[in-house]
């Protein structure tokens, strides 16, 4: 994956045992706008709030909930441009799976490789192409290669690290396959959980309390969707009401 | 001389009524000598797919060794078994991928699918999938096999006529052939059940 010889991650343990980077990109994504998915007897509905920073801009061209297959859809919470790097990975392994199998795939199976793709970037510079031209001057030792050597020159007095970030974005997936409905939340960990209902975002735990308030097992998709809108309307009252 | 001829073997793969049929000789031959009467041609991929493999002996064991591991990590990942028409799909995918240098055997696939309904399916040395609704033959005794089973098939039989049918045209057909025979094996699928029968034929 990559260039093995420049490949490394930020993301690298404290003493605490903790992974930094990924505390900080679950930040990113808690500041990011909410979003939400509630799982029907019937069906997923995902929503979000398509807050848009000026009247003036374009907002048909503005896409936060996207398909990746014909019965999976995914809404994020985050950095916009780091979902769109996931949404094509995704699409690209659920039509490598339909390509292999001629079968759609599983809820399950697409969650599953989506997120090793975000664990990867947390462990190791997978599929980042890396340029020979600048040096890496790292703290630890590193077998460079002769040629690459020879292009380093006089840069010693810099210091360009080059590796990759975690993704600054947590994915709600939903989808409708042999085993129903499912719902599926992806961190910027890698690790994934399937829930009834859930949110992300801000203003997350009002969300959540107010969803487990309304969450029924026998749900029906309308009342699913009605109280999804009911859910990002109270956010956005909340918000007001903080300002007052 | 071509490769496909360099072992020998007969395959046959019937449906029937909620259930099918695939039957296989038991000659392993090089060439002109037989090495073994009790050779296996038809593996158990799960309790509702069968895999009958023509050809070269040694493409065959490695091929299906290869489609065995995939479906045992299928198994793992996706908590399920595939279905008949996956593994086809899988298979053929797997064959094209050696596209030009192939492997050297024809599959015969049979399983019970969605609402235990039978599918049968053969291909060729690079994947390309011929399904029918009611029967599909492999190896050197295809062109009598063929003829056989067209004459004494009739849709929607029950298992044990469609064994008595199976069997009659395997039979007649490897007595045509002098790379396949020293007898027969046939499994019969139902959706509760798995009988497995060793025939008796000319043992030459």
């Amino acid at each position: 994956m990559g260039d093995s010889q420049y490949s490394f991650s930020l993301t690298t343990f404290s003493p605490s045992g903790k992974l930094v980077q990924i505390e900080h990109a679950l930040t990113a994504v808690g500041s990011g706008q909410t979003s939400l998915g509630i799982k029907a007897a019937n069906g997923v509905v995902i929503a979000t709030e398509k807050k848009l920073p000026s009247i003036l801009v374009d907002e048909a061209s503005v896409q936060k909930i996207q398909v990746l297959t014909p019965n999976i859809g995914v809404v994020y919470s985050g950095m916009g441009p780091d979902s769109r790097v996931l949404v094509r990975k995704s699409r690209k392994q659920a039509e490598q799976y339909h390509r292999l199998y001629k079968e759609s795939i599983p809820v399950t199976q697409l969650v599953r490789e989506t997120a090793a793709v975000m664990q990867e970037f947390t462990q190791s510079g997978a599929g980042r192409p890396m340029l020979g031209w600048l040096q890496t001057i790292l703290d630890f030792n590193v077998k460079l290669k002769k040629t690459k050597l020879r292009a380093l020159g006089n840069m010693s007095h810099k210091k360009t690290l080059l590796g990759v970030r975690p993704f600054g974005v947590s994915l709600l997936v939903a989808g409708f396959d042999d085993n129903g409905p499912q719902l599926y939340q992806v961190d910027p960990s890698g690790s994934y959980f399937s829930w009834k209902a859930s949110a992300m975002g801000k203003n997350v735990s009002n969300a959540k309390t107010f969803l487990e308030k309304r969450y029924t097992d026998d749900m029906e998709l309308d009342d699913a969707v009605h109280t999804a809108i009911l859910t990002l309307k109270e956010g956005y009252m909340h918000l007001k009401l903080l300002f007052f | 001389m071509s490769i496909f001829e360099y072992n020998g073997s007969a395959l046959i793969a019937m449906v029937g009524k909620n259930c099918f049929a695939i039957a296989s000789d038991r000659r392993f031959g090089v060439q002109l000598q037989t090495v073994a009467t009790d050779f296996q041609k038809i593996y158990r991929i799960h309790d509702r797919v069968f895999l009958g493999l023509s050809g070269l002996a040694t493409d065959a064991q490695t091929l299906y060794q290869r489609l065995v591991f995939r479906h045992k990590l299928y198994q793992l990942r996706e908590e399920r078994d595939m279905k008949p028409e996956t593994f086809a799909s899988l298979v053929s995918a797997l064959l094209y991928e050696k596209r030009f240098g192939p492997y050297f055997c024809q599959p015969v696939i049979a399983g019970l699918g969605d609402e235990d309904k039978p599918f049968i399916c053969t291909m060729d040395s690079i994947g390309a999938k011929e399904l029918a609704k009611d029967f599909v033959v492999a190896g050197t005794a295809s062109e009598s096999l063929y003829g056989a089973c067209e004459a004494m098939f009739k849709p929607d039989m029950e298992p044990e006529e469609l064994f008595e049918i199976i069997s009659q045209a395997l039979l007649s057909s490897v007595d045509r052939d002098c790379l396949s025979g020293w007898g027969g094996h046939v499994y019969v699928v139902t959706p509760t059940e798995v009988k497995e029968r060793i025939l008796k034929g000319r043992m030459d």
